[in-house]
């Protein structure tokens, strides 16, 4: 290097990358020599990722398991769940050789279903593994701000996990009350079984992960306003960070309002305030709480509860839309759009927590402006989608898994946004309220459209996190199998719902306004029956593929603009082992000037223009 | 033994599926990445076009198949009057939605094969466009103006409480884990208060409070009867946890809170009659009620209005039915004069019962059901108060008690609340509420009794809407007699109430 002569030290940095002196330290030697630092303990956030993904699996099979179990109440109320003793035990009854499920413990499977889902699999394992494997990756960092913090974040998680897991072999059965936890149900064991140690655990559980997702949070945020390398401006990072950055800092505001709200919960369970209590007469005695309000606790949940609808999906959009302009082959359409449509999308879901509330006797004169702030959120909802399939438009798309999954990411986001269109109206509310309208929506939306994202994440930079493939044909069944069953499962509710069928029925025999869609619930049940099965095909191409796939032969599979495909196929702790790369240019130059695509690492040539411009 | 060999099957699922991907790996090897990526992307471009295709007839054929539980069409239509607005606005959403939906989709999957990756072409460079971003901005914009409008138009009408001067019938629903209790207001129309303190299981089942002269005429009611065409206002609580009072066929929804009462005005416009014939026109509902009775009456002819619980409360949380009936005013005003009060049934003459039924050999003062309607005394008339001083003593001559009780009788309410009007109309005013008894029996008791019934008095003008603070309460025993207690005439005179007004 030392004879090439550079006239200024620009020059010299652009053209063999900003030297952070990070190996002046050795530290990358020195924190992973052994075990227990480089796979457990450990700080990189490349590990990190993987930890938050694998305990995600692990998570998403319970939750979905859970779900089977329920449908088969639903679905076969009828049969005999004998054979599932040996997991259940004495919660399934068995009554003259049938063995039937307990609601009771029916009840603590929708509610940890709902939990584990929400909470540990769409927000942990989606947007704890991709913001940690992404955010240092595609913006030329060695790591987080803080790795140590970054390693607690993940610890906390798992503590949080444990404490769900163990509530689930509590005697008395984990939490049963929803997974919103509605007091006084949730605040009162008389009410539930579940709702005495089962929801104590559920509380602290809780309550790990919010400081879980806070120390994450704060570290994403630091790492992408502080640590871009050289170049990389604001307005040239990738949509996934930018989807990242909303995210964390919409659980930065709104994850401390639910803990606050738990700890009221706390006092109300043990200290005998009355924050949510009021005039309760149960199991033959008067309580003495007066003057509480259970809808206080919907407004603090809510507020978490809206906001942590678009920390599931906005990850899943960023990621949507990387692996869209990859494969398309075609920068994203309407980048700056998209990114202030995620700015507005994230601002409104502030203000609309109360449409959850439409029928739960707040003032109905408050419900006129969350109306409209909720039916505002459907115009840059609208943007995103129109931008999606203007990517499409012109492309040359390359159908790979990650691929197929990001279309049916945007065919979901439409079905279930357009349904979310009926319920923000309070007045179609009436009927729709706690319905399978509801249950059809939120899953379609960002139940299904989540995971379709994080399948199309997962597909996309399993070479980055393993430097295998996963296998493609697998993929392939996986994803065509999924989203036909996954309508089948959740487009028959809509008309349950406009029936007004509720939601969180153990059995619909002793309604005739409700029983006659038995043979609706066996179809839904054998559809989800089906579905569960693929997602086990891809839990073993998952594993199958880390040791037996395909390996990885170039760094840069995807043919993709963004820095973290220049780091070398087994990058070590610190990303690049030498110079970080600087950038040029937006990560969206596909098929500029007749080439197929131009990383962000390359300079400008002489006459070029910006692609962003 | 069968669950092995379902394990079995299953791992040898998983080692097919494996080897199925294995070999395709190879198959794309031998053919070379690129022509076996063109051949992917065709395969499943095509796929893309039969999945849009498949999923919109499935949407449509679904329709089709659940028609008649779709808001609005068939025989399921909506049974109150705001319904009707509710099921038309799901339906213009439905129709715009649903264009919106069937765009996007085919767009989508369209270019998806129509782009598909193939020898020789090249993806062409757009970044953005102004003017088409500001069409596709705009159009969604406006459709959401004109759904947000006409939205809140049906919501602010349907959620309307009562205005001042509307006739209508309130009834009472208190849920409980996992039941509903409905409470009328018999003949007096209105709902006497309860107190949740005062709740004994099978004996006071809602808490209704005794003293208050408005309860004893209130019936509890099997199943919820309500009149065709009269507004209707539910008033909607809980004892335990959260429950939601639901009447799908109606459109109504709302949650049931405990210590905080809801509401849902709603006005019936089908009697359950009318709903039935409306479902014999449709075919399903020829088929038999009970599959086991293949004679037995048909769907259409058992069918009834149903309540249900919407809000999770437990694990009966799906067992809280009751029937609804609607019915004519001749058939409803009949059904409701049947009723037996629960006080009368339950609570009577028990040892709970906190009122004390009139004693079957009444004394003169307790002829309180006194058939004759009080006339308007002259001092409570505006133009009395209007002079009255500071001091003014007020005598309530219609305001009894039963025997040796504090509980008002039900003839009280008259003048009370000529009181209550008074003071709602002076809004500054003080008054001090007296007790006196006459010097028939222990002294001590007397004063005691004359303080409780002051305070039934301060209680009830209270739950009237008088905040506590304008009143104070005293009992003076035999202290202050009016007259002498010489003759039975003038033990009742000394026997009375008085309101004192303190400051204006």
């Amino acid at each position: 290097m030392a004879d090439v002569q550079y006239r200024d030290p620009e020059e010299m940095i652009a053209e063999t990358g900003w030297n952070d002196h990070f190996h002046d330290h050795h530290h990358g030697d020195k924190y992973q020599s052994n075990f227990f630092a480089t796979y457990i303990f450990s700080t990189d956030h490349k590990m990190i990722s993987k930890q938050f993904l694998i305990t995600g699996i692990f998570w998403a099979i319970i939750g979905a398991a859970m779900s089977i179990i329920f449908r088969i109440q639903l679905g076969f109320p009828e049969a005999d769940l004998t054979w599932l003793q040996p997991i259940l035990g004495k919660w399934i009854v068995v009554n003259e050789g049938v063995g039937k499920l307990d609601p009771e413990f029916y009840y603590a499977l929708v509610t940890m279903h709902g939990t584990i889902i929400v909470f540990f699999v769409l927000t942990a394992g989606l947007s704890g593994t991709f913001s940690n494997l992404l955010i240092p990756l595609q913006l030329g960092a060695r790591d987080m701000a803080s790795g140590f913090l970054n390693m607690l974040s993940y610890w906390f998680f798992f503590l949080s996990s444990v404490a769900m897991f163990y509530s689930l072999f509590l005697n008395t059965g984990p939490f049963a009350g929803g997974w919103t936890a509605y007091p006084p149900l949730s605040a009162l064991p008389q009410a539930s079984s579940g709702s005495g140690a089962g929801m104590t655990l559920w509380t602290v559980s809780l309550a790990l992960f919010v400081v879980s997702v806070l120390l994450g949070g704060m570290n994403y945020i630091t790492t992408v306003l502080n640590l871009r390398t050289k170049g990389m401006t604001m307005w040239r990072m990738p949509l996934t960070i930018w989807a990242f950055l909303v995210t964390a800092i919409l659980g930065l505001l709104s994850f401390p309002v639910l803990l606050s709200g738990l700890f009221l919960m706390l006092f109300d369970r043990g200290l005998g305030t009355s924050f949510y209590l009021s005039e309760i007469f149960i199991g033959g005695k008067a309580l003495d709480h007066v003057g509480g309000s259970p809808i206080l606790y919907q407004h603090l949940f809510w507020f978490l509860g809206h906001p942590e609808v678009y920390i599931i999906i906005l990850p899943a959009m960023g990621l949507v839309s990387e692996v869209l302009a990859t494969n398309a082959r075609k920068p994203i359409f309407g980048y700056r759009a998209m990114v202030y449509s995620m700015l507005a999308i994230g601002f409104l879901s502030f203000i609309v927590w109360a449409h959850h509330m439409f029928m739960s006797g707040v003032n109905p004169w408050i419900s006129n402006f969350f109306v409209v702030f909720t039916l505002i959120i459907a115009v840059p909802s609208a943007v995103k989608v129109f931008n999606w399939i203007g990517t499409l438009y012109g492309g040359n798309i390359r159908f790979n898994s990650a691929m197929l999954f990001s279309i049916g990411f945007v065919s979901m986001f439409i079905s279930g946004g357009l349904t979310g269109i009926f319920l923000g109206n309070s007045a179609i509310d009436i009927q729709m309220h706690d319905t399978y309208f509801v249950v059809a929506h939120f899953h379609i939306v960002m139940g299904i459209a989540a995971f379709f994202g994080m399948f199309a994440g997962i597909y996309h930079w399993y070479p980055k996190m393993f430097g295998t493939f996963m296998n493609e044909t697998l993929g392939k069944i996986h994803f065509w199998g999924t989203i036909f069953g996954a309508y089948a499962i959740f487009w028959p509710m809509h008309y349950l719902g406009m029936a007004g069928v509720p939601r969180r029925y153990y059995s619909f025999e002793a309604f005739d306004a409700f029983k006659h869609f038995a043979d609706t619930n066996k179809f839904i049940t054998t559809a989800a029956i089906i579905v569960f099965g693929l997602q086990l095909l891809f839990v073993i191409n998952f594993f199958y593929s880390i040791w037996k796939g395909k390996k990885m032969t170039t760094p840069n599979p995807w043919l993709s603009n963004s820095l973290e495909w220049t780091t070398p196929i087994e990058a070590g702790h610190g990303n690049w082992p030498g110079n970080l790369p600087v950038v040029h240019r937006w990560a969206y130059d596909y098929g500029k000037d007749g080439k197929d695509y131009i990383p962000q690492i390359e300079p400008m040539g002489k006459d070029e223009e910006a692609g962003d411009h | 033994m069968t669950g092995l060999i379902a394990i079995a099957s299953v791992v040898l699922l998983g080692v097919v599926a494996v080897q199925i991907g294995k070999i395709s790996d190879i198959f794309a090897k031998i053919r070379g990445e690129e022509a076996s990526q063109h051949e992917s992307n065709l395969f499943n471009g095509r796929l893309g076009m039969f999945f849009v295709v498949a999923f919109l007839v499935f949407c449509v054929a679904s329709a089709w198949y659940y028609r008649n539980d779709m808001l609005g069409y068939g025989p399921h239509v909506s049974a109150s009057e705001h319904g009707v607005w509710l099921d038309w606005l799901f339906n213009v959403t439905l129709f715009f939605t649903g264009i919106v939906f069937v765009l996007t989709h085919l767009a989508l999957f369209w270019f998806a094969y129509k782009y598909r990756g193939e020898k020789g072409r090249k993806a062409l460079f757009i970044v953005h466009d102004n003017k088409l971003e500001i069409i596709w901005t705009a159009i969604p914009a406006v459709v959401m103006f004109g759904l947000v409008i006409s939205g809140l138009w049906v919501w602010n009408n349907a959620m309307d409480d009562i205005k001042e001067g509307e006739s209508y019938t309130e009834i009472e629903a208190t849920a409980s884990q996992f039941l509903w209790e409905i409470r009328y207001p018999g003949k007096d129309g209105a709902l006497g208060t309860k107190n949740y303190k005062l709740i004994i299981p099978g004996k006071n089942s809602l808490g209704q409070d005794w003293r208050d002269p408005k309860n004893f005429d209130d019936f509890l009611a099997d199943e919820i009867v309500l009149p065709v065409g009269k507004k209707i206002r539910v008033r909607i609580t809980a004892k335990d946890v959260l429950h939601n009072f639901d009447l799908p066929h109606f459109r109504v929804k709302m949650d049931a809170i405990p210590g905080l009462p809801t509401y849902f005005v709603f006005t019936p416009k089908l009697t359950t009659e009318q709903y039935r014939l409306n479902l014999k026109k449709s075919k399903d509902q020829h088929a038999p009620y009970d599959a086991a009775e293949p004679n037995g009456p048909k769907r259409w002819e058992k069918f009834e209005y149903e309540l249900a619980c919407a809000e999770l409360c437990g694990k009966g949380h799906f067992s809280m039915r009751k029937i609804v009936k609607i019915v004519s005013q001749a058939e409803y005003d009949k059904w409701a004069a049947a009723q037996v009060s629960y006080y009368d049934q339950n609570v009577k003459g028990k040892e709970w019962d906190t009122s004390v039924a009139p004693a079957p050999t009444p004394e003169p003062a307790a002829t309180t059901a006194a058939p004759v309607a009080p006339a308007i005394p002259a001092e409570f008339s505006a133009a009395a108060v209007e002079k009255a001083a500071a001091g003014t003593v007020l005598q309530l001559k219609n305001v009894t008690f039963a025997t040796n009780s504090a509980a008002l009788t039900p003839a009280s309410s008259k003048e009370l609340d000529m009181i209550v009007e008074m003071l709602k109309k002076n809004d500054k005013m003080k008054v001090e509420i007296d007790g006196h008894t006459d010097n028939v029996g222990d002294k001590a008791k007397n004063k005691a009794l004359s303080q409780a019934r002051a305070k039934a008095v301060e209680a009830y003008v209270e739950s009237k809407g008088i905040a506590k603070e304008r009143m104070e309460s005293q009992g003076f025993g035999d202290e202050k007699p009016l007259v002498p207690n010489t003759s039975a005439d003038n033990k009742q005179k000394n026997r009375r109430t008085e309101f004192k007004i303190l400051t204006k």
